[in-house]
């Protein structure tokens, strides 16, 4: 037990690790989506047999706790589903001739070596480890974004690359400072990186130090989150990656990223005399949200339009904790959960949207509802769900965000409350055109028969099915700890 | 087990850390790119020489790891690459600059005064050869971006997001007992080989005619 790995976690970490290797060695790539959904569905179980036992304890190295378990079964969860996605699409993909079979199976291997990367990330207790993680998951997700080697693509890659590239550096920056600030107290070695003793010994840190390692966690792993003013990557690397990688990008990375600098919050709530993280991540969660409210207006590009919306909903979830208090902290853990399911749905129903229309403009794109009505709803629920009508699970947390922040700091709420408002109309100015109307003709793919468009659109139809029940119904497992979390969060 | 080092060993110490911050600069002020990519590999040897120091002081042997992948993989297999990239794909051989040389030496001479005036302070505890070694580190990865933000060419953003690397090696080899300063090296040099290995495979040559950065703003938004 040299790493101190532990047993649960083996067994998560190991499916999508074998799985990233078999499926690069793979050459017959129909095999591979399906071993790709296999492989998935066998971390799922893995994570979800978290669910059942008491914590195990944390080893230096990794680490099981109230604040990860969720987030790594959602991970799991929405890989998996993806996954599912994912096969209806490259087989639509390849018949037409865009992909090929040496790129589908750099592809399939890329994509557990991300969802491997993620869940190391989650598990990490050694916040080196974690840094290490996150770096994986901005390399494979890079090789996977340029995977269609246009222009555009290739640009959108290169500029992701850098960009990230560097706040990464800032993240190792911080991290650094961190290990300093921690070493005259815990001494020299692993244990001053371990998570778990570091929260412990936080109020011995020294506190100025702390709060210098938090600017540059913030500029680093916040511009991993896709922060203004630095998501410059984000629309482009959502906009010209195959359609999947746009899901598993909202839907998990951003939040990996997150959870990357909420550890180091808890670890200034528990040292209590740094600066105060939440001024400035109050700032960065509300020029996020202006910024992206207002270019949603612009968007013409679909994949674009809601590559701005996961920035929005990213400054709404940073803004919550930077308020912080049980409340809000309560409620950005449930808007991290709920805009993971319903962004990736939207990307599901974007894919086949894009599949059939042949474009991403919207302008090109009409009558959903009524060429598409299966699809055409749906992706109306869905859109309808992140611009936050209830009742769906993002209306709640929304809401309670709005609410919690009102009782601490009411004039706060009007700039949050203002976005909010001129999001919700940019969104349903574009669903309504490209939800009714008369359809246009669509010049895509052709139809791939009626089993791949059921298996394309399970997905979608899951997690739609989840959205709703959470607004309606939150299970006391899931409560309790996001309110054991929101009490650590500080 | 606890080991002060010596007064003469800080100051070995701090005199090759200037080092590297001195060839961080001189990477400021080259104009042709066979001279950026020199200053780079001397750097990187700077930094090799900070490593095995440190390894040495702090009776760390892991960060002579460091110190050799630094020394072979930085100090000579990336400008070896980097020069052949140039070569294979005709680019410019001239440095061309967003920012004059003489203003980005006054803003980089800015930066290492904003370092030292915000590590000083807060590092009271810490020992004197991490708080010296963490202010020069913090210029060096200052001057990096610097670098990276007034270079148009992508060769030489390249080397600039290396000399911010360079930087953050330092950083970590200073402080004191640090775990996984290997593994991170690791990490760094495989994001490097694959930022390599990207401009040779998209071409970025032939897809753009130049690998002037300012071409490849052309995508932005929703320009058709």
């Amino acid at each position: 037990m040299i790493l101190g790995l532990l047993p649960q976690v083996a067994w998560i970490l190991g499916f999508p690790l074998v799985g990233a290797l078999v499926l690069a060695l793979l050459p017959a790539w129909r095999w591979a989506a399906w071993g790709n959904v296999v492989i998935s569905g066998g971390t799922l179980v893995a994570a979800a047999m978290l669910l059942g036992q008491p914590l195990p304890r944390p080893t230096r190295m990794f680490l099981i706790d109230p604040f990860n378990i969720y987030l790594v079964v959602l991970t799991a969860f929405v890989a998996f589903t993806t996954a599912i996605f994912s096969a209806a699409y490259i087989s639509r993909e390849a018949k037409a001739g865009q992909l090929d079979a040496k790129h589908l199976r750099f592809y399939h291997g890329m994509y557990q070596a991300f969802v491997f990367s993620m869940l190391l990330a989650l598990t990490a207790n050694n916040i080196g480890l974690m840094w290490v993680a996150v770096e994986a998951a901005t390399l494979t997700t890079v090789l996977m974004v340029s995977l269609y080697r246009t222009r555009a693509a290739i640009e959108a890659a290169w500029k992701y690359f850098i960009l990230c590239s560097v706040g990464i550096g800032m993240a190792l920056f911080g991290t650094t400072l961190v290990y300093l600030a921690a070493q005259p107290v815990m001494g020299e070695g692993e244990l001053a990186m371990a998570w778990s003793y570091l929260v412990i010994a936080a109020p011995g840190f020294q506190p100025d130090l702390l709060s210098l390692a938090f600017v540059f966690l913030l500029v680093g792993y916040g511009t991993k989150t896709g922060l203004a003013p630095l998501h410059a990557w984000l629309p482009d690397a959502h906009a010209e990656g195959p359609t999947p990688i746009s899901a598993v990008l909202s839907g998990l990375l951003l939040n990996v990223a997150l959870y990357a600098l909420l550890r180091f919050k808890m670890i200034m709530a528990a040292n209590g005399q740094s600066m105060l993280p939440g001024p400035l991540m109050i700032a960065m969660g509300l020029s996020s949200v202006s910024l992206a409210a207002f270019m949603l207006y612009r968007r013409g590009d679909i994949k674009r339009l809601f590559a701005y919306s996961s920035i929005e909903h990213m400054g709404i979830i940073t803004f919550a904790f930077g308020i912080g208090g049980a409340v809000a902290n309560f409620a950005g853990l449930m808007h991290m959960t709920m805009h993971s399911l319903t962004k990736s749905a939207i990307f599901f129903g974007v894919g086949i949207i894009t599949q059939n229309a042949g474009t991403k403009h919207m302008d090109s794109i009409r009558g959903l509802t009524v060429s598409h009505p299966a699809l055409g709803w749906a992706f109306l629920v869905a859109v309808l769900a992140i611009a936050g009508l209830p009742p769906m699970g993002i209306f709640m947390s929304e809401f309670l965000v709005v609410s919690s922040a009102f009782a601490r700091e009411p004039l706060l709420t009007l700039p949050l409350a203002f976005g909010l408002m001129v999001g919700f109309g940019a969104l349903l100015h574009r669903l309504q055109g490209l939800s009714f109307g008369e359809p246009l003709p669509m010049r895509g793919h052709a139809h791939p028969g009626f089993a791949l468009s059921a298996l394309a659109l399970a997905p979608m139809f899951a997690h739609i099915a989840l959205v709703l029940v959470a607004g309606l119904y939150l299970p006391a497992q899931l409560v309790d700890w996001f309110q054991r979390v929101a009490g650590l969060l500080g | 087990m606890t080991y002060e080092p010596l007064a003469y060993e800080f100051d070995v110490a701090h005199m090759i850390d200037a080092m590297v911050l001195m060839f961080g600069f001189q990477l400021l002020y080259q104009r042709r790119m066979q001279s950026v990519l020199r200053s780079f590999a001397l750097q990187a040897v700077a930094l090799a020489a900070a490593a095995a120091w440190q390894a040495h002081v702090q009776r760390a042997p892991h960060l002579y790891a460091t110190a050799a992948i630094a020394l072979v993989f930085k100090g000579m297999i990336v400008p070896f690459a980097l020069n052949w990239l140039v070569v294979k794909l005709g680019i410019h051989r001239n440095v061309e600059t967003a920012l004059g040389i003489g203003p980005s030496m006054i803003v980089g001479v800015a930066l290492v005064a904003l370092s030292i005036l915000l590590v000083l302070p807060v590092t009271g505890k810490a020992t004197a050869l991490t708080r010296e070694s963490l202010a020069l580190a913090m210029s060096v990865i200052l001057l990096g971006m610097l670098m990276m933000i007034t270079r148009h060419n992508a060769v030489t953003q390249v080397v600039g997001f290396m000399a911010l690397e360079n930087g953050l090696i330092l950083a970590a080899v200073g402080a004191k007992g640090m775990p996984l300063v290997v593994e991170i090296s690791i990490a760094f040099s495989v994001l490097v080989a694959m930022i390599l290995f990207g401009i040779f495979f998209f071409q970025i040559r032939e897809r753009f005619d130049s690998l002037d950065l300012r071409y490849l703003e052309y995508y932005r938004g929703d320009r058709q």
